[in-house]
């Protein structure tokens, strides 16, 4: 269970943190968000569904650490229950702290006041997640009325030069703009300005360029990296587009099932994959050889089981190709391969065979 | 938007002509001769002929449809067979009983409704969300009758806070005249606001499932801003659908509240001249509550647009 702290869950705060984007240098050796054995549940009319198992990562300011898998794998779930957004049929455990603040478990106002200010969200859909009918300058305002306690002028113009940061032209006629007047990327850059409004020490986007045309990803991509950079924030990108992950992260967190089965620093994961699943998820991957016809696109056999209890077992076991008994009655725990930090949890790890792995 | 303004003007007016030809028709297609029953009942044909020549009854059905619009439009309704009043006047006194009538119990219906579904859909699971429903099913199932004859029965004759029945013109006495408005204006205003509460909490229930609205949360906004500003004001257009509809409901169907009221509105003009076979009268009923339907929904519409600017755009683009 957790242990509810008694600190308010603000943390440290930074000097100036309403006059504009700057570097934030963390010199802590300590990550900035520390989250261990996370569970969640949800409480449905089918009884109890294990969304989140166990999950324990670290992120560090100024770090972009990327959250794989398919969808119902968990990832999503884990991001929102950072801040406690989930709804009221989830119950969590576990710990997750910012700054040494514990947050499970924190008091509604905490979690408030924590919110949009020190961990800010950019969802997926950029078309349904700002209300229709209000400004977007009102919407971005709004959050440093809140936080920041700013005037609604003073907030309006600081609106005014968040959009300009975020790359949106002619900012100070889009802020009298509803939602539905921008387009699919200019909405994504106004859901930017949003969170990174209040300077957030953690940034999480989730699945921030699925729903966007490809020509438009790269353009966010670039802002999410020079926020990153820009504020020395921790930023959590949560994707099932490698292609992304190779582009912008850092460190890759690969996640089934609501468990996190292989971890390690990007080009590492990407050239010695030693999950069955990574490998597979990288077998997935359209490369220019499967366009050919010279080779055909592999596909994970079999779907991601639903569960109602975390089992004692790999739950990838019924689609591995390694699997064995082992496998099948009792579950691997990341371990740490020699001589990288490479963490995989697999009782028959790839690692060795080249062979397996796309190129 | 001045574009958008002036389209639906233009509708709304097309709208109203169309109805005078349907009030029109709709008299003529009545069974019986006017000329006939206003004549007496000897059957003189010079009589009937005087009389049909006096209303203009030869006339062709164009020619006499033309006199009906213009005289209409210039507030001649034509005069009462049976009181030989002036339509017009009989109009202009029991208008504002029932637009006062309408607007308060509106307003009762609005503010109970809204709060309450509000409430049921916020506190799902809740026994606030139960005693929501059991409300609006109570409200929906009373028939205003009986509640208005209960009122009458405890609060006026029991306990004496209300007068049971009459009424006071506005501004002869405003504080005698809202004493004689309170029971009515409540006793209609319940079912509506049953009415009001079921659409307020289903469309709350669907805004707040909405991805704005966990990005309003995510904002680290209070719940009561998330609510009252965020979701609320998305759910606002149903609601707003809801009460011009039966605004447009409650100016000609007050009926039964004002009679046991005893209120000289409307709702008893209507039905007096339907019983009389008054048909200048009804006719001007008829004309004046369609004119108020067709004002009703152009001013809904016009809300609309000031509520989701999305609509805005649609009507200025197309």
């Amino acid at each position: 269970m957790s242990t509810p702290s008694t600190n308010a869950p603000t943390g440290r705060r930074r000097p100036n943190a309403g006059d504009g984007p700057e570097l934030v240098p963390t010199h802590s050796d300590e990550p900035l968000l520390q989250v261990r054995d996370l569970t969640v549940g949800f409480r449905t009319e089918d009884g109890r569904v294990s969304a989140v198992d166990q999950v324990s990562f670290d992120a560090r300011a100024g770090e972009l650490l990327a959250v794989v898998g398919e969808s119902g794998c968990g990832k999503s779930v884990a991001a929102t229950a950072l801040s406690g957004l989930l709804p009221h049929n989830a119950t969590v455990t576990g710990s997750v702290r910012l700054d040494g603040v514990e947050l499970v478990g924190a008091s509604p106002d905490q979690l408030r006041a924590v919110r949009g200010k020190e961990i800010a969200y950019i969802f997926q859909e950029p078309m349904t997640s700002l209300n229709p009918v209000f400004t977007v300058g009102r919407q971005v305002a709004e959050v440093l009325r809140v936080h920041e306690g700013m005037n609604r002028r003073d907030a309006m113009s600081r609106a005014v030069e968040l959009l300009e940061l975020v790359g949106i032209p002619t900012p100070r006629e889009r802020i009298k703009h509803y939602p539905h007047q921008l387009s699919g990327g200019l909405r994504q850059r106004v859901m930017i300005a949003m969170a990174v409004a209040c300077n957030p020490r953690v940034l999480v986007a989730d699945e921030p360029t699925t729903a966007l045309d490809v020509t438009v990803q790269a353009g966010i991509l670039d802002v999410l990296r020079d926020m990153r950079d820009r504020l020395g924030a921790a930023v959590v990108l949560i994707t099932h587009d490698l292609g992304v992950v190779a582009d912008v992260a850092d460190r890759v967190m690969v996640m089934y099932a609501g468990r996190v089965v292989e971890r390690g620093e990007v080009h590492e994961l990407f050239e010695r994959p030693r999950h069955h699943y990574t490998v597979g998820l990288l077998g997935a991957v359209p490369s220019a050889r499967t366009a050919d016809g010279q080779q055909r696109l592999r596909e994970i056999p079999g779907l991601v089981p639903t569960l109602a209890e975390q089992p004692d077992a790999c739950t990838f076991a019924d689609r591995c190709p390694a699997a064995s008994d082992k496998c099948r009655s009792s579950q691997p725990r990341l371990d740490v391969a020699p001589a990288s930090r490479h963490e995989v949890a697999c009782w028959h790890p790839a690692g060795t065979d080249r062979a397996e792995v796309p190129a | 938007m001045g574009r958008y303004l002036l389209r639906r003007v233009a509708q709304s007016m097309v709208t109203l002509v169309l109805a005078t030809m349907v009030v029109f028709a709709g008299v003529r297609a009545l069974p019986g001769d006017p000329a006939r029953a206003l004549a007496g009942e000897e059957n003189d044909p010079a009589r009937i002929a005087a009389v049909r020549a006096k209303y203009g009854l030869d006339d062709a059905v164009w020619l006499q449809y033309w006199h009906y619009l213009t005289n209409s439009l210039t507030g001649d309704f034509g005069t009462s067979v049976r009181t030989n009043i002036p339509v017009a006047e009989m109009l202009k006194s029991a208008l504002p009983v029932t637009i006062e009538l309408s607007l308060l119990s509106l307003s009762v219906a609005a503010l109970i409704g809204v709060l309450t579904g509000v409430l049921a859909a916020v506190r799902r699971g809740h026994p606030a969300e139960w005693l929501s429903n059991a409300f609006a099913l109570l409200g929906l199932s009373v028939p205003n009758f009986w509640l208005g004859l209960m009122a009458i029965l405890y609060l006026s004759v029991a306990l004496a806070i209300f007068p049971a029945s009459g009424h006071v013109p506005f501004f002869e006495d405003p504080v005698a005249n809202l004493h004689h408005m309170v029971l009515p204006a409540l006793v209609l205003g319940t079912g509506l606001a049953a009415v009001i509460m079921r659409q307020t909490r289903s469309s709350m229930l669907d805004a707040l499932g909405t991805d704005y609205i966990r990005t309003a949360r995510a904002k680290g906004l209070a719940e009561r801003t998330v609510i009252g500003v965020h979701a609320l004001r998305n759910s606002l257009i149903v609601v707003v659908t809801i009460v011009g509809l039966q605004l447009g409901a409650l100016i000609s169907g007050a009926v039964v509240t004002e009679r046991i009221f005893g209120l000289p509105g409307f709702g008893k003009l209507t039905v007096d001249s339907v019983f009389q076979r008054d048909y200048p009268v009804i006719q001007g009923v008829v004309l004046v509550t369609a004119s108020a339907y067709i004002l009703i929904n152009l001013l809904v519409d016009l809300l609309y647009s000031l509520i989701d600017p999305r609509i805005r755009v649609q009507g200025e683009a197309a």
